[in-house]
């Protein structure tokens, strides 16, 4: 018997009993993705190897690691220094915190410009920005366990947040703790959310979020619906099957990716401060306070706008609804088009400005306040809340100009680099030959 | 009067001290891990005359012993004073209540000190901060231990290396030069006499900078191992890239 045909009578007794090859047909091998991805459409398959990444490491980790306030710093330490290539796997889990949110980060903003969360994939918004949610929850609880200076004045100063809700504070404060302050209590539960609650959450979330994509199918950065164009066997002319062409397309992503991650982790595991806080390598002492305490870097937006307001509980009300009115974001936009390339001067010029304030206030959140600081982080604030409001106004009342959306997606701006690459070449090659017969009479 | 041993920014204002540590510029540690000599110097010195105070128990002297080449017997003869076995870690017999009655402050253990203070463009900053601290030591007779350091004001830790290096003398400045008569003053400097100490400033410079050098060996062990890996891998990263790429140029080739 040939190897093909005993594989498919595997296949066979397999798919008798578990629709295997249904599956790898409905999302892989016969699932249709627009042809014209560009580069801002790597990053949800990334975001997937980097939680896989987080996952594998982070379950080595925890085979040395010991969740107990006397002993979880030199146990890091230990992994560090005696555990055969625990260096290696520590600083993957490291910088692999800080590329999630890279990753994250980049491919929400691709939604935010292709139009991606609108009808119909509200849902996939949605559940993606509850995996955001739990993602900032996971990295939140694991940011305790180093058990460094900042881990423990960082999740002191975030707990403390929920003791400015009304009446229940102090209550919902101690409860959360388990104890007055961060103590051995607390490190102990922030371990058990952080290696089983919290992933188990996010691969479930993941699941549904590619669930909820492939009903609807993807969106792209001419943000048309390729549904709508079919050949005779119902297949979108402007589709490719994902297993091979994206499967192939996406490993050079990703391998472009690794190589900027690999060098990371090789020769900047603390990327200057950023990735590994200074103060971490300290061990927490509760009996000192560090003069300046500041989230890691991908927190640092909304701990800005927190900062800036005076009050307490409204801090605390404007941070949460920092993240809450990004849910809202598919009715707040009742724009004609989805994407960026069709819509108007003013939607362009808004999601610029939303992006230079939401990175002016990362920078702010990182460093200590001052008064002047705080004016321009209250700036922001308005520009990063002013983003939704204008969004809302500009398309509920129409007064978007957008620009006719093609009937058939288009190359956009892979095709207008490649002309430019040639032209360039050109150019080249002209100046090669002019070099030449120059050279040719001496 | 000879040059100034180390002219810091002047951000030593009262009510800035302790943002201080920010803003000053800090000596060059000309940090080389490669430099196996400097390094184990930098283990005799740290030995010598840090230990007695700071351990550095997340470093066991085998390691040591591998990492700097120096042999095992030798480890065992000069650098362990107590008997304890060469897989042991480098801890050291102070404990943190004596070091509280003597000192005002538990002495901290060095192992990650360099890394304490690293962060932002400076890629040696925390050696670099390590180094200046040594080298910032200046008489103050107002202080309990008789000395004071321009880089961590009120530092609990006594200039150790005093007999070597000698004691510079402060700088002053008037703090508020529209004040004719106000006799508060700060310090923007510290000079050297040549001769003071055992030894000249330059040597003292190179026993300083053996011992951040040893600090960052210890903050890192691995740290060179973890930079030659990196090649090997993007170098098949690259690789793979290309196949990976042509591969996709040729799968993409009917799609228009």
């Amino acid at each position: 018997m040939s190897e093909a045909t005993k594989n498919r009578g595997l296949l066979a007794w397999i798919d008798a009993r578990f629709p295997f090859s249904k599956l790898w047909i409905e999302h892989a091998a016969g699932y249709y993705a627009p042809k014209n991805f560009n580069f801002w459409y790597y990053f949800g398959s990334l975001a997937i190897f980097v939680l896989v990444l987080q996952l594998v490491t982070g379950i080595w980790l925890t085979m040395y690691y010991k969740p107990d306030a006397e002993l979880a710093f030199a146990s890091i330490q230990y992994i560090m220094r005696d555990v055969h290539w625990g260096w290696l796997i520590r600083y993957l889990h490291s910088t692999g915190a800080s590329a999630f949110f890279i990753v994250i980060y980049l491919h929400m903003f691709r939604g935010l410009l292709y139009g991606s969360y609108r009808k119909p994939r509200e849902l996939i918004w949605l559940i993606g920005m509850v995996i955001y949610a739990v993602l900032m929850a996971e990295a939140f609880f694991g940011y305790l366990l180093p058990w460094g200076q900042m881990s423990y004045w960082g999740a002191q100063v975030i707990t403390s947040l929920f003791g400015a809700v009304p009446w229940v504070g102090d209550t919902l404060m101690i409860w959360i703790r388990g104890d007055y302050t961060i103590s051995d209590v607390t490190l102990n539960r922030f371990f058990a959310l952080h290696v089983a609650a919290m992933p188990l959450l996010l691969i479930a979330l993941v699941v549904l979020h590619i669930t909820a994509l492939h009903e609807v199918g993807s969106n792209n950065p001419d943000g048309i619906e390729i549904k709508r164009h079919k050949n005779a066997n119902g297949i979108p002319l402007d589709g490719v099957p994902f297993h091979p062409y994206y499967t192939i397309k996406d490993t050079v992503g990703l391998t472009v990716f690794l190589m900027v991650f690999a060098f990371v982790v090789f020769y900047a595991p603390g990327m200057l401060g950023l990735f590994l806080e200074p103060e971490n390598f300290e061990p927490a002492n509760p009996l000192s306070t560090p003069e300046h305490i500041a989230p890691v870097w991908y927190f640092t937006p909304f701990y800005s706008i927190l900062r800036c307001i005076p009050d307490k509980l409204w801090g605390v009300v404007a941070l949460a609804s920092s993240i809450f009115v990004l849910f809202l974001l598919p009715w707040l936009d009742r724009g004609k088009v989805r994407s960026v390339r069709y819509r108007g001067l003013g939607f362009k010029i808004a999601l610029a400005l939303f992006v230079i304030a939401l990175l002016v206030l990362g920078h702010l959140g990182g460093n200590p306040p001052s008064p002047g600081r705080n004016l321009v982080a209250r700036i922001c604030a308005v520009i990063y809340f002013g983003y939704f409001v204008f969004l809302w106004v500009y398309t509920f009342f129409g007064l978007e100009k957008t620009k006719p959306e093609p009937d058939r997606v288009t190359d956009g701006s892979a095709k207008w680099m490649q002309k430019l690459m040639r032209r360039l070449m050109q150019k080249w090659k002209q100046w090669r030959r002019l070099e030449e017969t120059q050279r040719e009479p001496m | 009067m000879r040059k100034l041993a180390c002219l810091l920014a002047m951000v030593l204002l009262p009510g800035l001290a302790g943002a201080a540590d920010v803003t000053l510029g800090l000596m060059d540690a000309e940090v080389d891990l490669g430099d196996k000599a400097s390094l184990q110097r930098g283990a005799k010195y740290f030995v010598n005359y840090c230990w007695g105070c700071h351990s550095l128990k997340y470093l066991r002297y085998q390691r040591l012993s591998r990492d700097l080449d120096i042999p095992d017997e030798l480890v065992e003869k000069y650098l362990i004073w107590d008997g304890s076995k060469i897989s042991a870690p480098m801890t050291n017999a102070m404990r943190a209540k004596q070091a509280k009655d003597w000192f005002g402050t538990a002495a901290p253990d060095l192992t990650l000190v360099t890394r304490r203070h690293d962060g932002g463009l400076n890629l040696s900053r925390g050696a670099d901060w390590v180094y200046t601290f040594l080298n910032s030591f200046y008489r103050d007779d107002e202080s309990p231990t008789g000395v004071n350091n321009l880089l961590l004001p009120n530092a609990a830790m006594p200039h150790v290396l005093w007999r070597l290096q000698g004691t510079a003398e402060p700088i002053y400045k008037p703090a508020d030069p529209h004040t004719p008569g106000s006799s508060q003053r700060e310090v923007v400097g510290i000079r050297l006499v040549e001769g003071v100490g055992a030894l000249s400033e330059a040597e003292y410079h190179r026993m300083t900078r053996d011992i951040v050098n040893f600090l960052v060996y210890a903050s890192e062990p691995f740290k060179s191992t973890r930079k030659a890996l990196g090649v090997p891998v993007l170098f098949f990263l690259i690789v793979f890239l290309a196949i990976i790429y042509l591969l996709k140029r040729e799968y993409w080739k009917d799609v228009h």
